[in-house]
């Protein structure tokens, strides 16, 4: 592996046998990483050629064997989840309770945000701090308090109730990412605006915001996964089999029917696809936005 | 301030409330002193759902760092780089419910001489080898010894699907941490006839300890929470249950409010001491 990097430096004619050699002399780091990427995929794989396949193949042979004669694929599988288990209204669900789980914390938080980065008021480092610690806060402290509560005032098992719980979760984290990314930008700019005598509002809507663009990409594709994946927060505060999202859904569907193969992979390939989407289309805001806020719990 | 009301409401108010709670009996009309913290530390179920967490704790996190600093490590030398990475990143954008549903297809398991449509069992059968049922044994694999606590096959079986989903995760900080390394610190030290392995022992690991420690930090956390995806694949059954699980039972299944508030604070307690080093993290930084 160390001829890799020196070799142009020894013979600047970089030849057919000296780059042979080079690739040959590499060939178990390619096997180990070619291999390990085949063998965290498969298991995806698998999900996804048997959400294809008719009940009695998937029931009576492995999925690896889908390939073979006879040829065999269907639609099915995909059509009897959405019209007979809710698969359908779920997925409307989850969107419901995703959107604005995720609109509303984004834009609560980036008021927050600009105020711990560009106000001045008393107790502002010391709430910052508090912020952070919150960040850690296991869900599970809250939710008997919160569960009350949200019975108490009848809300619990109501979408609003959903969407209040997220926001509230999600906005440590939120405030956190947002206030680090505003207060970056350059303090000059700030204080000409303000000495255009621009409003916090006005340098709040026309400045940061416009320059957050990359940020709240980020964030906000974090804030969806998160709310979009999340079974526990709905188990508590959605216990309404209609108004269930699709991980509650799934949840049912394997304690109700563990072994129906066909059933379950195609709906678990329903509630991955636009979570995949998101990932492939917006991968590189995805990855910015996991290195900025690494300490999310 | 709407976001200090929110804050207030969904965090702070709760986690005094829960607390509370963790005194009182099943319906909080009571005062019962220390019962429920009793109940957490000496019921049996109770400690073996405390015994899984640190198996979690340990076994999660050292797997999730080590593969993901390995792949970041090997793929960061190919020209494929970014593929590769995607294969391993690519659970990370799943829930653990799909996820769980994958993997419990993975692990299925049928009788010896029927057809095993589950891989694992498939490939375990076809080398002569006989049908586990991974969700549910406790003795190590292909033998019949036992040990003791949290060490059964279930658990690690669970541990293994947790860690294909984090260790993408593990790997993109690692890998945008060693992309900030100095080329030129790489090439002086293979020029003076370092070793690969000297290489990486002497600089990377140095260079990446405080990496690695937010993202143990990180993996640490979702340990200690875990639910959701033991929830869809055992639902605590069989002696997999983690506090998180153990905590919805008591909930829902068992009505006592006290003992779920009680292990909801064991969790934060454990919580805490990430808690101040995140803060005083934070603050280093803040001061440069």
């Amino acid at each position: 592996m160390m001829a890799r990097k020196l070799e142009p430096l020894l013979s600047p004619a970089d030849g057919f046998l000296p780059r042979l050699r080079k690739i040959l002399s590499r060939w178990p780091l390619h096997v180990i990483l070619i291999v390990t990427a085949l063998l965290w995929m498969t298991p995806s794989i698998g999900l996804l050629i048997s959400s294809f396949r008719p009940a009695t193949d998937i029931a009576s042979s492995g999925w690896w064997t889908a390939f073979q004669t006879p040829f065999e694929f269907t639609l099915d599988n995909y059509s009897d989840v959405l019209s007979q288990n809710r698969m359908g209204q779920s997925f409307l669900n989850s969107l419901i309770i995703t959107i604005p789980g995720t609109v509303v914390p984004i834009m609560v938080a980036a008021f927050a945000a600009y105020a711990f980065a560009w106000m001045r008021f008393p107790g502002r480092n010391a709430l910052f701090i508090f912020v952070v610690a919150l960040l850690v806060v296991p869900v599970q402290m809250t939710l008997i308090p919160v569960l009350r509560l949200l019975t108490d005032l009848n809300m619990a098992g109501t979408f609003p109730a959903i969407w209040l719980a997220h926001t509230g979760y999600g906005l440590p984290f939120a405030i956190f990412l947002l206030r680090n990314f505003f207060g970056a930008l350059p303090k000059e700019l700030m204080e000409s605006a303000r000495l255009d005598g621009a409003s916090n509002m006005r340098i709040f809507f026309r400045l940061v915001l416009p320059l957050s663009v990359p940020a709240i990409a980020s964030l906000a594709i974090f804030q969806f996964l998160w709310v979009w994946n999340d079974l526990l927060v709905a188990m508590i505060y959605l216990q309404n089999p209609e108004l269930a999202p699709m991980t509650l859904t799934i949840n049912n569907l394997v304690s109700s029917f563990g072994t129906e193969w066909q059933l379950l992979t195609a709906a678990a390939f329903i509630s991955m696809a636009l979570p995949l989407v998101v990932f492939f289309a917006l991968q590189r805001y995805f990855v910015e936005g996991i290195l900025a806020g690494s300490v999310k719990g | 301030m709407p976001a200090f009301l929110f804050v207030t409401v969904f965090l702070i108010y709760p986690v005094i409330d829960t607390l509370r709670i963790s005194f009182f009996n099943r319906n909080s009309t009571e005062f019962i002193g220390l019962d429920n913290y009793e109940y957490v530390f000496t019921n049996s179920t109770a400690q073996s759902a405390l015994l899984n967490n640190v198996l979690w704790l340990v076994l999660f996190t050292v797997l999730a760092v080590g593969l993901g600093l390995l792949f970041a490590v090997l793929s960061g030398r190919v020209r494929y780089e970014a593929m590769a990475k995607a294969a391993v990143f690519i659970p990370m954008a799943i829930s653990f419910v799909a996820a769980a549903v994958i993997w419990r297809f993975m692990y299925a398991y049928a009788p010896e001489g029927f057809t095993q449509i589950g891989l694992i069992n498939a490939a375990g059968t076809g080398v002569g080898l006989e049908p586990i049922a991974w969700l549910v044994e406790h003795p190590l694999p292909y033998t019949d010894v036992t040990l003791p606590g949290p060490l059964h096959t279930n658990n690690f079986a669970l541990v293994a699907v947790g860690v294909w989903m984090w260790t993408g995760f593990a790997m993109v900080i690692l890998s945008a941490g060693l992309k900030g390394i100095s080329t030129d610190i790489l090439e002086a030290a293979r020029v003076d006839g370092a070793g690969e392995w000297q290489i990486f022992r002497r600089i990377i690991l140095p260079v990446l300890s405080p990496t690695i420690a937010v993202v143990a930090t990180t993996l640490v956390i979702q340990a200690l929470k875990k639910f959701d995806m033991v929830w869809v694949m055992t639902a605590g059954n069989f002696e997999t249950d983690v506090v998180a699980t153990l905590m919805f039972k008591q909930m829902f299944n068992f009505s006592d409010f006290g003992r779920a508030a009680a292990l909801a604070v064991v969790l934060l307690a454990a919580i805490l001491p990430i808690m101040l080093i995140s803060i005083r993290r934070f603050r280093a930084q803040e001061e440069t």
